[in-house]
């Protein structure tokens, strides 16, 4: 009897906890992130301290892991209060077009953050008349890395166009270096098909490609896969073993020239290689794509019908916050999707970067989930391994084609 | 009402429950899956996570287009990479794990210290084996730099990242090959039951050889699965997991062998020895064909894990990577990451009548066998 009435009364207190409020938070930042959620964290529990947080995080790189886990829950019916997603596409195509997001237009409203993001921004993460997540951060996508002592030595610099890229990489060849280039494993070499294809098409042209008007088979798209073949063949043969880290390794040895990736290398080169910007490690926005920002962007939404709506909305608050912006940025490695953030708080990459984003048009990349469904992503993958291998531009274009028609770009 | 004792009362109402769940989530399940591969569920990016999603029934349209679809290329290459994954692997761990047992059986020193050691890497799972042999089969490090301790030069290959493949055919000749290969499998069975005598199953089997090789010779050279050719092959890249899966499943069948070997009464071996058989006759004659049964059931274990093995290549090759994957892989990509649930269901219904060609057989002579003693 006793025992019966001690568990009534531990679950009253438990009770009255949960009626002070709780926010579930759904991401799949660990390891390396971990520390920048914590201090959003930290301060959403200054603000609210009566809010138990429950940080679900799933690791695993880009969220593989953790994007089938939300999966079992959305379906389940058991949505997180506010869960982590790739802005853009990633998103709406898989789950805005399914009618289980909240809009936040009134929230963007509210808060003034129709003018504190950039226009480019906000109309990615627009469909349908809504503005859908909240973006927490931006990396860039289209940065070439290079390593400025081995440049000079070896008497090139780095190029503004592919076509300069591809003498300077006819010439290093000569010069004895086997792989100008460098490329990791698949993913990354969708990387480098992103920057080369923008490089081709111009920003507005690759943004007519994700809106329909431009269809994969156009010429000019060909003509882009053609460039991207004779780039790889500028690349190391092993690519598909080695990491998007290890392939920045040869840069900062010396054994390649140039790497493309996104600008987490700068987080890399910095803090684990320790070497300094511009001496130790070079950058330049990747051929073809100056003055254009290919972004990606980390955000979170609101599914519909979550337990803690209030907290929830709270925390989107927080996110888009100039606050919360520049206490999770400078740890994360990225900038603030706003522009108005505290440029001293940051490092010299990020500096450079954020300049940028303020003056630089503004696309949306694609393997990070901005401008394609997962549909689309997803199979493109094999797409892009069986045109490195057959070199095929007509075959991967029309293969592109009918994946873009089933996933419902355009449309 | 014999038929109902308190015995068999009990021995009902013990099993019942673990029939039931079976009934539920297994049986229950793989019908469930069988109809959605049935139907059109996620090819609709709109439907495919709804609350409440619109599917349609579409017949056989999934399969219809993983087997000649222009986008599915991938995994057409990966049903060939899984036979001769398959292949490979069963050869490798039975070859391998017969000689371990052949030598451990002529009683080495430390015999025990030995078996534990061949029989260690099968309490590892796969992940863990896949990226301890990521690591030694880096192109640039591991198993490449041996060739510098004794003074020579790196070796050159890629283990996992080769993209080349070798004894490749054109997809478009798949039924051609198909129908030649069973063609002659018929008439083969066909001679063997003439020679014993069996006139009917021999003049039955000739005339469906005779049939599906007319086939294959006027009909099969015209059929086009796809509008181009699409070669595929055995890719490089597959021989380093492998071997790595071989390393991980020998010591397995070396036990199975070993428990084999020490079940044969020394009087058989004497008898043989006394007849005058050597040591190469004693096992040519005498041992092997005593191991049949348990070469057949090593198949099967081997054989099923093999169809299904998914883990192990997500260690060593990542997610992203056709020239190495499988269709296990495929699956959970296509229904999780690309929300093509129809099309996943139907990749894991193929996965399931391969798996079933192993067990079946196995299944219907183990049980054939039961009634013979009963």
């Amino acid at each position: 009897m006793k025992k019966a009435l001690l568990i009534a009364a531990a679950l009253t207190v438990t009770g009255t906890a949960s009626a002070a409020g709780k926010l579930e938070i759904f991401s799949w930042w660990s390891g390396d992130e971990g520390p920048a959620l914590d201090a959003l964290v930290k301060l959403y529990k200054q603000r609210y301290p009566t809010v138990a947080v429950d940080n679900a995080t799933v690791s695993g790189g880009a969220g593989t892991n953790a994007k089938a886990v939300l999966k079992t829950r959305m379906l389940g019916g058991t949505p997180p209060d506010s869960f982590q997603v790739h802005a853009g596409q990633e998103l709406i195509g898989t789950w805005v077009v399914s009618n289980r997001m909240e809009d936040l237009s009134s929230l963007f409203k509210s808060e003034g953050w129709d003018k504190a993001f950039p226009k480019d921004v906000i109309g990615l993460l627009s469909s349908k008349g809504g503005i859908w997540s909240v973006p927490v951060n931006v990396h860039r996508s289209n940065v070439m890395w290079y390593n400025p002592a081995k440049l000079k030595a070896w008497g090139v610099t780095a190029p503004k166009t592919w076509a300069e890229f591809l003498t300077t990489c006819s010439a290093l060849k000569a010069k004895g270096v086997a792989a100008p280039l460098v490329v990791g494993e698949n993913w990354t070499q969708q990387h480098l098909w992103e920057s080369v294809m923008i490089g081709t098409l111009g920003a507005q042209g690759w943004q007519n490609l994700w809106a329909g008007k431009t269809k994969f088979t156009d010429p000019k798209v060909v003509q882009g896969f053609t460039t991207f073949g004779r780039v790889m063949d500028c690349a190391n043969k092993d690519a598909s073993g080695l990491s998007w880290q290890q392939a920045s390794d040869r840069i900062a040895d010396g054994t390649s020239a140039f790497n493309i990736m996104g600008d987490w290398a700068a987080g890399y080169f910095t803090t684990t290689k320790k070497l300094q910007p511009n001496t130790g490690f070079g950058f330049t926005p990747s051929p073809g794509t100056g003055g254009t920002f290919v972004m990606l962007a980390d955000s979170f939404g609101l599914p519909k019908g979550v337990k803690n709506r209030t907290e929830a909305l709270n925390w989107l608050r927080l996110m888009g916050s100039k606050a919360g912006q520049d206490a999770f940025n400078p740890l994360k490695g990225s900038i603030a999707a706003r522009t108005d953030s505290d440029l001293s708080k940051y490092n010299t990459y990020s500096r450079a970067a954020a300049a940028d984003w303020k003056r630089n048009k503004i696309v949306g990349s694609l393997v990070h989930g901005a401008v394609a469904p997962e549909s689309f992503m997803s199979a493109f993958g094999a797409v892009i391994d069986q045109f490195v291998a057959s070199k095929n531009a007509q075959g991967a274009a029309a293969a592109a084609q009918q994946l873009a028609t089933r996933s419902g770009i355009g449309q | 009402m014999k038929g109902l004792s308190r015995d068999r009362l009990w021995s009902i109402a013990v099993l019942l429950p673990s029939i039931l769940l079976l009934a539920v989530f297994v049986y229950g399940f793989i019908a469930r899956t069988v109809y959605v591969s049935l139907t059109d569920w996620g090819n609709d990016p709109a439907q495919a996570l709804a609350l409440d999603p619109i599917i349609r029934w579409v017949g056989l349209a999934n399969y219809q287009e993983l087997f000649t679809g222009f986008l599915q290329g991938r995994f057409r290459q990966e049903l060939v990479n899984t036979i001769f994954f398959t292949l490979f692997f069963i050869l490798g761990c039975l070859g391998l794990g017969l000689g371990l047992a052949l030598v451990l059986d002529r009683n080495p020193r430390g015999e025990g210290l030995w078996r534990t050691i061949f029989l260690f890497p099968m309490s590892l799972s796969f992940i863990v084996t896949g990226t301890i042999w990521r690591w030694m089969l880096q192109p640039q490090g591991g198993v490449n730099q041996f060739p510098n301790a004794v003074g020579l030069p790196a070796g050159q290959f890629s283990w996992l990242s080769s993209t080349d493949s070798i004894w490749k055919f054109d997809w478009n000749a798949l039924p051609l090959i198909t129908a030649s290969v069973v063609g002659l499998v018929l008439i083969l069975l066909a001679v063997r039951a003439a020679r014993a005598g069996d006139r009917t199953r021999a003049i039955v089997s000739g005339l469906c050889a005779a049939l599906l090789l007319g086939w294959a010779l006027f009909v099969g050279p015209n059929v086009r699965l796809l509008p181009a050719p699409e070669p595929h092959g055995f890719n490089l890249a597959l021989i380093g997991i492998i071997i790595a899966a071989v390393w991980q499943m020998s010591g397995y069948t070396m036990a199975l062998y070993l428990a084999g070997l020490r079940g044969i009464p020394e009087e058989l071996r004497e008898a043989a020895r006394v007849d005058g058989a050597n040591d190469f006759g004693m096992y040519r004659h005498v041992i092997f064909p005593l191991l049949a049964p348990i070469t057949l059931s090593a198949m099967i274990i081997l054989g099923h894990i093999s169809l299904k093995i998914f883990d192990l290549v997500y260690a060593m090759t990542g997610p992203d990577n056709t020239y190495t994957s499988v269709p296990a892989l495929n699956m959970y990509l296509t229904s999780f990451r690309q929300n093509q649930f129809a099309l996943g269901a139907a990749i894991g219904t193929i996965l399931l009548i391969l798996v079933a060609f192993v067990i079946v057989p196995y299944l219907s002579s183990s049980f054939r066998g039961e009634e013979g003693h009963a």
